[in-house]
């Protein structure tokens, strides 16, 4: 099984309520998108990202810890529900941090080659802040989560 | 300084239609720019910025980098197994400086 890293048996209640807060703020967020972001670079950044396109409802899991104790290595891993067909697959997902001087983690361009929407890398957040996720599908439509990480020790070195 | 090695963690056989997952990982320092060494100057920015892997020549899944990355950066990510072939992964550096590594995948 390849989804045994995310969460295995034992992970099940656990991971179907963190999916259910993250749909629901997914939902929550959709509706708002202009107002979620807190750092104005981060909001510039998502609604460069976003600007003309629909919100799509749909299951997003960001995967991230509730408190981070070295700031240097986060894990951050994300699954978004989709067919990944030629017709509709996820196309590209934008991880950013608003409290990190510049607030660009990663942008990952998946293709219907992928099979299935998951990946997870691990990246460094200098303090306690808001982690976004922006998906964008191929027609167009985007979806937004977000996630708050606690930071014990900061990782950009200053 | 240790050596930039590349690693990649792929199944050697998989059965058809069937989603794999690629764990992958690069030793690199992954300098952000902003941190200092020990005499105070300012350790010049160095990092990966885009991570690429090919199948059979066509592009499958890539990754633009930011120095928020950690260091030694580390990527999972998933492919569907429609045939045989070879994998090509490849890590670009600032300035251009390519690492590359190639793996086989058979159809059972």
């Amino acid at each position: 099984m390849i989804r045994t890293e995310i969460g295995g048996i034992v992970n099940i209640s656990r991971r179907k309520a963190v999916r259910m807060i993250a749909v629901s703020s997914a939902l929550f967020c959709s509706g708002f998108g202009d107002v979620l972001a807190g750092k104005p670079e981060v909001s510039d950044q998502i609604n460069n990202v976003i600007s003309g396109s629909q919100a799509r409802e749909v299951d997003v899991f960001l995967d991230v810890p509730e408190i981070a104790e070295n700031g240097n290595q986060v894990k951050v891993a994300f699954e978004i529900e989709s067919p990944m067909s030629e017709s509709d697959f996820v196309k590209e997902v934008y991880i950013m941090a608003d409290g990190n001087p510049a607030p660009n983690v990663a942008k990952f361009n998946f293709t219907p080659y992928s099979g299935e929407c998951f990946a997870s890398t691990r990246m460094r957040l200098s303090k306690t802040q808001d982690v976004y996720l922006v998906a964008k599908f191929n027609d167009g439509t985007h979806s937004i989560t977000q996630s708050t990480i606690k930071v014990t020790i900061g990782g950009c070195g200053g | 300084m240790s050596k930039i090695k590349p690693r990649a963690k792929i199944p050697k056989e998989a059965e058809l239609d069937e989603v794999i997952e690629i764990k992958t990982l690069i030793r690199h320092p992954m300098h952000s720019g902003r941190v200092k060494d020990v005499d105070g100057k300012t350790i010049p920015r160095l990092i990966i910025n885009k991570f690429a892997a090919m199948f059979n020549g066509k592009v499958v899944f890539t990754v633009n980098l930011e120095p928020s990355i950690s260091s030694n950066p580390y990527i999972s990510f998933p492919f569907k197994v429609k045939e045989e072939g070879t994998f090509e992964l490849s890590w670009e550096e600032d300035g251009g400086n390519q690492y590359k590594l190639t793996k086989s995948l058979k159809v059972i």
